[in-house]
């Protein structure tokens, strides 16, 4: 849904989108309908989970990165069909001049995934939201995708929001982890900071609900649970949105919601305990939460 | 004795084309699968999608009608029964599916749905069969109160649970879970996991758990077979399977699974390409167009799952 907001993809209303978005010093929120299509695909792309719904099953592939090329660049017509071919051969699909005249239902799921992404860097982006983008697809296409996305970062020079569930994938692609929880961010930390000392109940509950291969033989086979479900976005909780799953729950946790700390550089929590731990250092406080 | 044993399980479904519905090949869903399972024993099958581990499932049930090949259980021959005889082995033999939301009637409240194979199976009266499901949904976590409720009234991971309960309702020895908790959120995986690792220790039941997620399956297996386009290529303990693995299959389905370890760097095998359609496989060994150390043989001749010792099964020529 951020992702979504940040690109302003949602329809508003119903959607209302508030805060400000600031991309290279630009508030995105500020920008009309033309200047956001302008930022859409060419400094900001977008990779989607299941790229069978994100192309147009009537178009070949290669028409379709083509469009996206023509959309960002305006080069002629030849052109830009050779820098289709040359956006396949780049994401690593074999034989790219045969395939770009293929449909998308010849292609397999890490195939399709590759094209998706040869369409989101065909504009030379600045930066790239990937919303769970290998979470269709099977381990060892996931470790292909994550290969190539890894290196065509460094190639592109692109930042990159990747948006998963799979702390997995997280510790092997992230620098950096901002935890979410029911809307809110939670906690934020460099990647191995957040594995070795997470800070807030959620994050700790979820890293230690996930097996781990070879965990179990000395852990036994009981995992952590995170007992109780998901609030509905309808219905949160009173206070902070954690608290009726919170292990830690303490005092006002249920009355009031917890400010965001600042720990130190990317590195914050939000959650009461922090604030006792914190206390001496009061500087540290800011309200980010009415 | 094992409890249940498949020998050589083959499942081909035809391929028609045309307005005269030709038969133009089959595929080979699962082309000669074989394994024991012992009582109280998790059996974790692993492949990728389209390998065939959901078809195995549902043809020891016979919900899919086997090819050919031989299912014993319990000491019967689950091929050879009819109609009624099948339905009666299956009291014993359930299977849980992934997808709580499409598995369970929209239009039936918990307790029928929880009722409804006792009262197909057991002479019991009403009273009975409500005292039966009341401990059912306690057993699973659930309130019995909500045994007037809705499956839309559940959360999914409450679902998995209502399905659960179904499938204990008579007892079984052997439940099939296919895919259990990989509709569900990481924090909901973990509480279905544990329930299902707890029921299997009270009730001392079998399961054959069907997944893709590797790291599951290792957690809650005891043994885990990996399939590849029909056929099980290795099959060996938990233990013996994620620290040694021998089929280069194998090798780089776990090289692939990602460490939530920032720390550590793990050494891939990465595979070239896409699985081969089952419609057509290679011919030999059917990994071998994508094996990094296949030679001339392996074009050849299919290999057979062998024993190289303690129970660890592979099926390569090396």
């Amino acid at each position: 849904m951020t992702a979504l907001s940040i690109l302003q993809l949602l329809r508003c209303p119903p959607a209302e989108i508030q805060g400000r978005i600031l991309f290279g010093g630009q508030n995105l929120l500020d920008l009309d309908r033309e200047g956001i299509r302008r930022i859409r695909g060419r400094s900001i792309s977008m990779i989607f989970q299941e790229p069978m719904t994100s192309l147009n099953p009537m178009l070949t592939i290669g028409e379709q990165i083509r469009e996206a090329v023509r959309a960002h660049t305006g080069v002629a017509r030849g052109e830009s069909w050779r820098r289709a071919v040359e956006m396949l051969r780049r994401v690593q699909i074999p034989g790219p001049d045969s395939r770009a005249r293929q449909y998308p239902h010849k292609f397999s799921g890490g195939m399709r995934q590759r094209a998706m992404i040869a369409m989101a860097l065909c504009g030379d982006p600045q930066l790239i939201l990937a919303d769970e983008p290998t979470t269709a697809l099977d381990v060892t296409i996931q470790a292909q995708i994550m290969n190539l996305m890894r290196r065509l970062k460094e190639e592109f020079q692109t930042a990159m929001v990747l948006i998963t569930h799979d702390l997995g994938v997280i510790a092997e692609m992230a620098s950096r982890v901002v935890v979410m929880y029911a809307g809110q961010v939670v906690e934020e930390a460099p990647v191995q900071e957040l594995f070795k000392d997470s800070r807030h109940p959620y994050t700790q509950g979820l890293l230690g609900s996930i097996p781990v291969i070879g965990r179990k033989a000395r852990t036994g086979r009981r995992l952590q649970e995170i007992p109780g479900m998901v609030p509905s976005p309808l219905a949160m909780p009173s206070g902070c949105r954690f608290h009726p799953r919170c292990p830690k729950v303490g005092g006002r946790c249920d009355q009031q919601a917890p400010p965001m700390i600042h720990l130190g550089e990317h590195r914050r929590v939000s959650c009461w305990r922090e604030t006792q731990n914190t206390a001496g250092k009061a500087s540290g406080l800011e309200k980010e939460r009415s | 004795m094992a409890l249940l044993e498949v020998k050589n399980l083959k499942k081909y479904f035809p391929v028609k084309k045309g307005v005269f519905s030709r038969g133009v090949g089959f595929v080979r869903a699962v082309d000669g699968v074989s394994f024991t399972l012992q009582r109280g024993e998790t059996l974790g099958l692993v492949g990728e999608s389209g390998c065939g581990k959901t078809t195995v499932g549902r043809a020891i049930l016979r919900l899919i009608e086997p090819s050919s090949g031989q299912l014993t259980f319990n000491g019967q021959d689950l091929l050879a029964l009819d109609r009624e005889k099948l339905r009666q082995a299956r009291a014993a033999l359930q299977i849980i599916f992934q997808d709580p939301f499409s598995s369970l009637n929209p239009r039936m409240n918990v307790g029928e749905i929880i009722a409804e194979p006792i009262r197909n199976h057991l002479k019991i009266s009403r009273t009975e069969i409500g005292r039966r499901v009341a401990y059912l949904m306690e057993r699973v976590g659930l309130h019995p109160e909500h045994k007037r409720r809705y499956p839309h009234e559940f959360s999914g991971g409450q679902r998995q649970r209502i399905g659960i309960a179904r499938a204990l309702a008579l007892n079984p020895s052997v439940i099939i879970c296919d895919e259990p908790v990989s509709a569900l959120d990481v924090s909901i995986q973990a509480q279905v996991i544990n329930l299902l690792a707890q029921l299997q220790e009270e009730l001392n039941l079998s399961y054959l758990f069907i997944a893709h997620d590797l790291s599951v399956v290792e957690h809650i297996s005891d043994r885990v077979a990996v399939m590849y386009l029909g056929r099980i290529v290795e099959l060996a303990s938990d233990q013996a399977l994620y620290q040694n693995p021998r089929h280069p299959y194998s090798q780089a389905l776990l090289s692939a699974v990602p460490v939530p370890d920032p720390e550590i760097r793990r050494r891939q095998v990465l595979l070239e390409g896409d699985v081969p359609s089952p419609l057509k496989p290679p011919a030999g060994c059917s990994f071998h167009t994508r094996c990094p150390v296949q030679n001339e043989i392996c074009s050849r001749e299919a290999p057979a799952l062998r024993d190289i010792g303690d129970g660890h099964w592979v099926a390569c020529h090396r």
